[in-house]
């Protein structure tokens, strides 16, 4: 199996490792949860669609997946938790590293991403969610391909 | 939701709990020190009560080899950079209702260190009262904080001691959630990691669980409530020994402090081995319903 990461992912690890001090690497955390921007109105309103809903999430984190041209796909998050600070800043980062990508290079991700940012003092609970939440953008990228593909046999036909 | 002034909610001990206007009113006195203890990682940069200092659960209370609390002298260290003399006033006070919180006190508890408190309601209540957060991190000046004997008799409970329990046919609580306690779950949802090759629970105990004492702003309920709950409903009494248990101790603290400090139980026991090693531990009894 091959150890690839998208791009952004790869640069992402690789600056977190120059940060040595726990709480330097925190605060950093915390300047990607800072830049949350919820779903657009466009995109997704409320109720959400449980389909969209990451399980075993106790911030009650949605992912939201747009496409965009040349099959590559945005993300969209909504955090429902206030005090889900850490699914903003796993939010943040899914988009900035994998938004505007094929979903073929999404799937290169892997859940134990999670505590390659967060390190691995990330209790068990917090983990399974935020694991979780780059479960669903895996999926819903793939769904959103099939989807595509599905449509572009249909308009051949 | 109007709660009651913690004076007025019947509880033996009303000196350790303090109010969110106690913590705004004290969190410049020397005497005070304001502990944040959370369970997710990034509340505490994120913003902080002014003036609080982060206990972390698995960075500083825990020794990172063994399964154990850290010894005396990394205790008296850590006390020593928070700036704690055992003179002063520990609040403590974090996210999930204070379950971590609560965690942090135990210990400090099981250290000696007798002047703790639990701000009710903890970070969320602190929160939702808009109250201020800072990001500064405090640098307090370093105390000398003598090593102290840590006493592992008093208020925790290791497993043979719990098997001895089980025999005696003394009360335990469980306070995990009703699918551990019936051992439909092997691990508490969303912990696969902290599960344990069988389910069910310890022979005898009886299953509250830990959230069952808080309101839904995450402030404790009554004495009234909790004697409904723990006494009338469970027939727990005062005079017994009763040890509580989890999946690692952390939300059975939560109940330890409800039972020993509100109802004033003398003798409540920690068990903080609990599902994780009792559920995996070989040979000893266990009960399904």
């Amino acid at each position: 199996m091959s150890d690839a990461l998208p791009p952004k992912v790869q640069e992402l690890i690789e600056d977190l490792k120059l940060v040595e001090d726990r709480n330097d690497r925190l605060l950093m955390l915390v300047d990607f949860a800072d830049r949350f921007r919820e779903v657009p109105a466009g995109i997704a309103e409320r109720p959400f669609s449980e389909m969209n809903h990451v399980q075993r999430c106790e911030s009650e984190a949605y992912v939201f997946v747009e496409p965009l041209d040349g099959g590559r796909v945005k993300f969209h998050f909504a955090v429902e938790n206030p005090q889900g600070i850490s699914a903003k800043a796993m939010a943040v980062i899914l988009d900035e590293t994998l938004s505007g990508e094929d979903p073929d290079v999404v799937s290169l991700v892997t859940p134990d991403l999670v505590y390659k940012i967060f390190g691995k003092e990330l209790s068990m609970g917090k983990g399974q969610g935020l694991m979780g939440m780059i479960e669903l953008a895996k999926i819903l990228a793939k769904k959103m391909k099939i989807q595509r593909l599905t449509q572009s046999a249909d308009d051949h036909e | 939701m109007k709660t009651l002034p913690i004076a007025d909610r019947g509880y033996t001990n009303t000196e350790i709990l303090v109010t969110t206007d106690w913590v705004a009113q004290h969190k410049d006195d020397p005497n005070v020190r304001l502990v944040e203890s959370n369970e997710d990682i990034l509340l505490y940069v994120a913003g902080h009560i002014p003036g609080a200092i982060q206990v972390d659960w698995t960075t500083d209370l825990n020794d990172p080899i063994n399964r154990d609390y850290l010894s005396a002298e990394k205790f008296a260290e850590l006390m020593s950079r928070i700036g704690v003399t055992p003179e002063t006033t520990v609040v403590f006070y974090g996210d999930k209702s204070n379950w971590w919180a609560a965690y942090a006190l135990w210990v400090f508890e099981l250290f000696g260190h007798k002047n703790s408190k639990l701000m009710d309601g903890g970070r969320a209540k602190w929160e939702s009262e808009n109250r201020e957060l800072t990001r500064d991190i405090p640098k307090p000046e370093r105390t000398s904080y003598p090593v102290p004997v840590r006493d592992d008799k008093k208020i925790r409970a290791f497993r043979d001691q719990v098997l001895d329990h089980v025999k005696a046919g003394r009360k335990l609580v469980d306070v995990r959630s009703p699918l551990e306690f019936t051992g439909e779950r092997l691990h508490m949802e969303d912990y696969p990691n902290e599960g344990a090759l069988r389910g069910g629970h310890i022979p005898g105990a009886k299953s509250v669980p830990w959230a069952r004492a808080a309101n839904p702003d995450g402030t404790f309920k009554t004495a009234g409530e909790l004697r409904d709950i723990y006494v009338d409903e469970q027939g727990l009494t005062p005079d017994d020994d009763v040890v509580v248990y989890c999946r690692i101790g952390e939300r059975s603290s939560h109940t330890w402090f409800v039972l020993q400090h509100l109802l004033g139980f003398p003798k409540v026991r920690n068990y903080d081995g609990s599902w994780t090693e009792w559920g995996n531990s070989v040979g000893v009894p266990i009960e399904k319903p």
